[in-house]
């Protein structure tokens, strides 16, 4: 679904001393099947812009369109429930929010709210569980008897149940060991070309949203401080620095590669030994020329 | 959050009501609840108000903040008035309306009531005002502290006070968030039937209690490795001082608790 921001505004508590404009006339849009990474520092209005994405905040000021639900400043939408059947959010910590007595119940949970039926639940509990790597083992068990990587697994099979068509993940590694969380996006990265999701994932890592994303937003103060495609956004080292974020590791290595050598190499989101070959090559080249 | 739930509404305002030893405003809060009962003529109540509304003005803090903590007694204040009105039939009409009489002991009843209710509610208002609950806890814990002879757990009290409400506003945060994530999985907590909401709710507990357990699970290891063995010997880092505020205070209190018994009837 096209998502659309127009001249969006959120503020907390209007009008007390505890007043907090948390988004300040936000305006974007990105097309239906597209991956995008929301990148800023603590504060910046990550939470709040995706809690507008189902519809569990309305924006102060401005309008928002999900496909063709439209959550407008001021106005009732009384088709929340379709929306957030559409939208399936995973949370910071997703593993806070399961209270079933066994993992089947607990990701059947979504569906049966929305009124799936039962054979449909049974099947979408099997699919959801596989994607997330576990075994059909664990449907019988308490959730609360499981790992803290394994919860999270559920979780996020919970929402994936749902048959969402949007995904909006806030953070979903944080966490996690560096396994875990390889595994744990490598699986969003399959999902969203399998099922053509668009995603929206909130993220601290600079990596994940290279490797995933193919448009990234970062954000400041509530405003959008930069746009556009990750290998673009990443080469402006002051530009990030400025607001307090890195640029990825491999952008940083070809960058000193760039001013020691003096030889350029492009980013086309190469694995480590292709860009060891690339970079062998270069450097014979290089002699072969003295 | 929306600011009429925070609990233990302290303003900071660095008046000298504030840096009073919160000892002495428990204290003089406690006597003035005693003496309050005891005035009985114009000049009594007048001298009780003046101390109430001197005391609201010495604590710098907005007008408007003090009475806005008052908004869930108003109620009240009104109701007991309108009651005494209506229910006491003693000494003589004064006035006919429509059939019913009102009675002279009435209106005087239903004023003075009114008005005990409001210098109570107001003078305890003005300690969590101008006093941090920390601050609080301490005090009770002093205050408390000679009947640990009897065996009185003066101590554990104080920090399950004070640990309680260290957690208050976690656990509403978690609430928040819990609530969301539970209502982005499709739950209604605002419409459907009195069962369906009820209901509801269940999906909100669970995790919250889970989340709570674990959490006093971790508090007390974190505490026990930091040596944490009970109050026995235990020393303070905020250690309450007795200065010339409170010598003073005090001597203005038994100026009033004077005045008082003087324009007793």
């Amino acid at each position: 679904m096209d998502i659309t921001f127009d001249h969006v505004s959120y503020t907390y508590q209007p009008n007390s001393p505890f007043e907090h404009h948390a988004l300040k006339d936000l305006s974007f849009q990105f097309s239906s099947g597209s991956f995008v990474a929301v990148i800023g520092h603590t504060g910046s209005g990550k939470s709040t812009l995706i809690q507008h994405l189902n519809g569990l905040v309305q924006p102060t000021e401005g309008a928002v369109s999900i496909g063709s639900y439209h959550l407008q400043a001021g106005k009732k939408n009384k088709k929340l429930r379709e929306l957030r059947e559409k939208v399936g959010v995973v949370f910071q910590y997703p593993e806070h929010q399961l209270f079933e007595e066994t993992v089947e119940k607990d990701i059947a949970f979504g569906p049966s709210n929305f009124g799936v039926g039962e054979e449909d639940i049974k099947q979408r509990t099997k699919e959801a569980i596989s994607a997330v790597h576990l075994s059909e083992d664990m449907l019988q068990r308490s959730p609360f008897d499981l790992s803290g990587g394994q919860m999270r697994r559920v979780a996020i099979a919970g929402v994936l149940a749902m048959d969402p068509d949007v995904l909006v993940l806030d953070e979903p590694t944080a966490g996690l060991d560096p396994r875990g969380q390889k595994e744990i996006m490598d699986m969003f990265a399959r999902l969203h070309k399998q099922k053509q999701l668009t995603t929206v994932l909130v993220t601290h890592s600079m990596e994940d949203a290279l490797n995933y994303a193919d448009h990234v937003i970062i954000l400041k103060d509530g405003e959008v401080y930069k746009e556009g495609a990750p290998l673009e956004i990443f080469k402006e080292k002051e530009a990030l620095q400025s607001v307090q974020l890195d640029v990825p590791e491999v952008i940083e290595f070809l960058g000193e590669v760039e001013r020691t050598l003096d030889e350029k190499i492009s980013y086309q989101g190469q694995s480590i030994a292709e860009l060891a070959k690339e970079l062998a090559q270069v450097v014979k080249g290089g002699r072969d020329h003295e | 959050m929306s600011s009429s739930m925070m609990i233990g509404q302290y303003i900071p305002a660095g008046s000298f009501i504030h840096k009073l030893d919160p000892r002495t405003k428990i204290a003089i809060i406690f006597f003035f609840v005693v003496i309050v009962f005891f005035a009985n003529s114009v000049m009594s109540y007048g001298l009780l108000t003046l101390f109430a509304v001197g005391s609201a003005f010495a604590t710098k803090i907005r007008v408007r903040y003090i009475l806005k903590g008052l908004k869930p007694v108003w109620f009240l204040i009104a109701f007991t008035f309108l009651l005494h009105l209506f229910v006491t039939r003693e000494g003589e009409v004064i006035a006919t309306v429509f059939g019913w009489e009102l009675y002279r002991e009435a209106l005087i009843q239903g004023s003075t009531i009114s008005l005990r209710f409001f210098l109570l509610i107001m003078v305890t208002s003005l300690l969590t005002l101008t006093t941090t609950p920390i601050e609080i806890t301490d005090a009770i814990e002093q205050l408390l502290g000679p009947f640990k002879r009897f065996r009185f757990p003066a101590h554990e009290l104080a920090l399950m006070m004070s640990i309680s409400l260290r957690f208050i506003p976690t656990l509403m945060q978690e609430t928040e968030k819990i609530s969301k994530a539970q209502a982005s999985r499709g739950v209604d907590f605002r419409t459907g039937s009195f069962k369906d909401r009820i209901k509801a709710v269940i999906p909100l507990l669970v995790p919250l209690f889970v989340s709570a357990f674990k959490r006093a699970e971790e508090l007390a290891m974190a505490m026990e490795a930091r040596g944490y063995k009970g109050g026995e010997g235990r020393t303070k880092l905020r250690e309450l001082h007795i200065g010339w505020k409170d010598y003073v205070v005090y001597g203005l209190f038994i100026l009033l608790m004077a005045g008082l018994f003087l324009t007793r009837n």
